[in-house]
């Protein structure tokens, strides 16, 4: 099973690298950018057959590890059910 | 007093502690590895400066999983004193040893400077020897030292004293222009509840002595090592 992990600066915190993208963007020509918040992703391959389990997992991954709750949030998507670990690596 | 530096992977600024401790304070100092299990007997644990894990994920958050962070836990909760500097602060901050986060400085840049700060508590540990209000001037070295929290949390955190540091002027106010990594409140350092654990973003350890040209950082290690020798009230009792 493969999920994604999405981690992006919290709305009401002031996010220093999103907007000096945002204002990079500006400047190439891109004005209709409102707001960019950077973030980071992370591809996660699991070894498991119940996608509400993993899913379950993934989020309990974020709390402990991955996201910092203070300052981020997240969104976890499971891309891909079917498939072992070892397929995935092929 | 027996003190333990903890070296991490990628912890730049722990001989300079260690240098500190032992040779300016004479005390037994001694280097904890981030395997260690056991603190062998020490009662001040330092944890220094520098780019632990290589700051992977975010700063701190790898170190604050290592097997002596969970013999320093227990050590803190035991009312024991646990100072962490720089990187050492964001691994308390992810440890949740200390409360709120640090993110990117907000103008972007690595600041490499001196910084004044306000001592906003002198009846710390770590903090006798310095006056209430007194000016100090301490080096800052890092990218990712802009201090967060929830409004409601920074709220709680001033109510219950938690600020132990102010970025300020050189005449003791607050001026964002000199709050050069946008920390909220100017938050310089914080403490726990009960004062035994301290993490503050300049560097004390490269202002202890007088060939230095600067010394106001040392005032801290020789408050921490004198409070060692006396049990530490908690901050309640002690306010």
């Amino acid at each position: 099973m493969r999920a994604k992990i999405i981690v992006y600066p919290r709305r009401e915190i002031l996010d220093p690298q999103g907007k000096a993208i945002c204002d990079a963007l500006h400047r190439v020509g891109f004005e209709q950018v409102k707001d960019v918040r950077a973030g980071k992703s992370f591809q996660v391959e699991l070894d498991a057959a119940d996608p509400a389990g993993a899913e379950q997992a993934l989020r309990e991954m974020c709390r402990k590890l991955l996201v910092n709750a203070v300052v981020e949030d997240f969104e976890v998507e499971i891309v891909r059910t079917e498939g072992t670990r070892a397929e995935a690596a092929q | 007093m027996k003190c333990g530096v903890v070296v991490f992977p990628g912890s730049n600024c722990d001989h300079d502690v260690y240098h500190v401790l032992k040779h300016v304070l004479g005390q037994d100092a001694t280097f904890l590895w981030h395997q260690d299990t056991s603190l062998k007997g020490c009662e001040l644990i330092v944890l220094p400066g520098g780019w632990s894990y290589g700051d992977y994920l975010r700063g701190g958050a790898l170190a604050a999983l290592s097997p002596v962070m969970a013999a320093v836990k227990r050590h803190a909760e035991a009312g024991g004193l646990v100072l962490g500097i720089c990187n050492g602060f964001q691994v308390l901050v992810e440890a949740g040893l200390l409360p709120g986060a640090m993110r990117r400085n907000e103008r972007l840049r690595f600041e490499c400077r001196d910084v004044f700060l306000r001592v906003e508590r002198d009846d710390l540990p770590y903090t006798r020897g310095y006056r209430k209000g007194q000016v100090i001037r301490m080096p800052i070295a890092h990218g990712e030292g802009n201090y967060e929290n929830t409004g409601p949390e920074l709220d709680r955190l001033e109510a219950s004293g938690a600020v132990a540091f102010r970025y300020v002027s050189p005449r003791g106010e607050l001026d964002a222009e000199f709050n050069f990594n946008g920390s909220a409140r100017a938050i310089a350092g914080v403490c726990n509840p009960g004062g035994n654990v301290l993490g503050l973003m300049p560097h004390p350890e490269r202002c202890a002595e007088e060939v230095l040209g600067n010394s106001d950082g040392l005032p801290l290690f020789q408050s921490a090592v004198a409070a060692a020798a006396r049990p530490f009230q908690s901050a309640g009792g002690a306010r």
